[in-house]
């Protein structure tokens, strides 16, 4: 099939890739453009690592249609840190020692952000829901929980995206 | 129908590395010219924490600041030999093969900046913060820097040391059967409390209590959280992963995640650990390492729990609604059995 060139914003920046029309947005994003953030777990829309954000909504990239995402606006984990300042998420994440191998951690990252941007004081039973998309091997997810609810405590005015 | 709450516990003796030994580790450190050390390990971190491990213990032996070791690892073709991450080795393996390689690097450091300082080598000591002074007399000091940078661009020495750590291998007399199978026991006991729904056969973790004898703990902070997500594991090799739900009948095997089951966020128990500590003789400063025993003694102590809250004792892995309920079944309803230690 002929690729096609589509142009969409990624992490702030207008990029243009060309795509196979059937492709997903991860193969898009991985083998594309480099942004090597969102990890291929298993390609089926079932561990959560590839979880990106298009127009603020969190969406499983693995499972997206690249030619859907045209003139979209695509966030990553990599867009999440304002240059040398981590994002709260990402400094909680280290404080409770939320990574361990680290695969998972872009797609919790990602859908953490995607739970303190719409609702800034989640309850505990919301932050489980807003990661129960997303597989760890290694925490056992208490530490992401407290990592999450502890960046929920830092003020909104610190948390700009 | 009804839910049985149970209790059950499990103690683990967990030796250290491989049974009977033969399983070396080694460790290369030297010194670049902006004093900093590098550590070449070819075992790898899997996230357990060995990286961050190896470079406290190499900073502590070395006589530096943390900040200045980095610890590189597994590269298999270009580090020094290693037997690898597994069997729980890496802390007390790796760990002292760093130190005999510290050890070694530290006395070539110290010998560089006895000759700046032009006194005995023997006289000197390390502050821990980048300096090396002669004892009792913190003015007649030097960096670890300017060491470095001396050694190589003067002296024409190489700060380095090499370490090797080997359980020599032990064989089993004929005669006898004795052998020593392993170096370091860690131990630990575990207690779960369940709750079984004797229609849905569904097993509900309510939380679990565990004690660790780990030796010396060389990072706190690490080892919880090794614990807490080993614990997890344990619970979802107890009641929810398997390839082949009918052993030996290959049917029925998952093929994803949606059928490879595991605990999600929402499934986990409150879980309290207590750590203890008795420094191991042969431990690097005295640690042996959780590893895998983080998840083992969890799978006896919710065994033994579904037995003590509904009398099915299942035995093979995992511990399925579809196995209790037979066993249910099979005894003519749920059996609850006698509890000690108090109310759950």
């Amino acid at each position: 099939m002929a690729k096609v060139p589509m142009q969409f914003r990624l992490n702030g920046s207008d990029r243009a890739a060309f795509a196979d029309p059937a492709d997903n947005l991860l193969t898009v994003l991985r083998r594309g453009l480099n942004e090597f953030g969102p990890k291929y777990g298993c390609g089926q829309g079932t561990c959560g690592t590839c979880s990106v954000l298009i127009d603020g909504e969190l969406h499983l990239a693995c499972l997206t249609l690249a030619a859907a995402c045209e003139g979209a606006s695509i966030e990553t984990v990599s867009g999440m840190a304002d240059g040398p300042n981590l994002h709260p998420l990402q400094n909680a994440f280290m404080e409770h020692f939320a990574a361990q191998c680290g695969f998972c951690t872009p797609g919790m990252l990602i859908a953490a952000k995607a739970l303190l941007d719409r609702n800034p004081n989640p309850s505990r039973e919301e932050v489980i829901d807003a990661i129960a998309g997303n597989i760890c091997r290694c925490t056992g997810y208490e530490p992401i929980i407290q990592a999450i609810l502890s960046a929920a405590r830092v003020s909104p005015a610190q948390r700009r995206s | 129908m009804a839910r049985f709450r149970g209790r059950g516990m499990a103690s683990v003796n967990y030796p250290i590395g491989m049974n009977l030994g033969g399983d070396p580790s080694q460790a290369l450190i030297h010194s670049n010219p902006d004093g900093k050390f590098t550590v070449a390990l070819s075992a790898i971190d899997l996230g357990q924490g060995m990286k961050q491990v190896t470079r406290q213990v190499a900073a502590e032996t070395l006589g530096v600041p943390i900040e200045d070791v980095y610890v590189d690892t597994a590269d298999s073709d270009t580090g020094p030999h290693d037997m690898g991450s597994f069997a729980s080795r890496g802390t007390h393996r790796m760990g002292n093969a760093v130190i005999a390689a510290a050890r070694e690097a530290r006395g070539v450091l110290l010998e560089a900046a006895a000759e700046e300082l032009e006194v005995n080598a023997a006289d000197l000591v390390t502050d821990g913060r980048g300096n090396i002074h002669v004892k009792g007399a913190p003015s007649r000091s030097i960096t670890v820097r300017a060491t470095a940078q001396a050694a190589q661009f003067k002296q024409g020495k190489t700060i380095a040391g090499r370490g090797i750590f080997l359980i020599p291998l032990s064989s089993v007399d004929a005669e006898t059967g004795e052998m020593n199978p392993n170096t370091a026991f860690a131990h630990a006991c575990l207690v779960a409390d369940v709750e079984v729904d004797d229609e849905t056969g569904d097993v509900t973790v309510l939380g679990m209590s565990s004690a660790y004898e780990l030796g010396r703990v060389i990072n706190p902070r690490m080892v919880e959280q090794q614990l807490v997500g080993g614990a997890w594991m344990g619970i979802s090799h107890a009641l929810y992963e398997t390839p082949e739900p009918y052993y030996p009948n290959p049917d029925h095997g998952p093929r994803d995640f949606n059928e490879y089951l595991m605990p999600g966020p929402g499934d986990i128990a409150p879980y309290s650990i207590t750590i203890l500590e008795r420094p191991a003789p042969d431990g690097p400063f005295g640690g042996k390492g959780p590893g895998e025993m983080c998840a083992n003694p969890v799978l006896p102590a919710i065994a033994n729990a579904v037995y003590n809250a509904v009398g099915v004792r299942v035995n093979d892995l995992p511990i399925t609604p579809e196995k209790i309920l037979r066993g249910i079944r099979a005894n003519g309803g749920a059996k609850p059995q006698a509890r000690r230690g108090g109310a759950l």
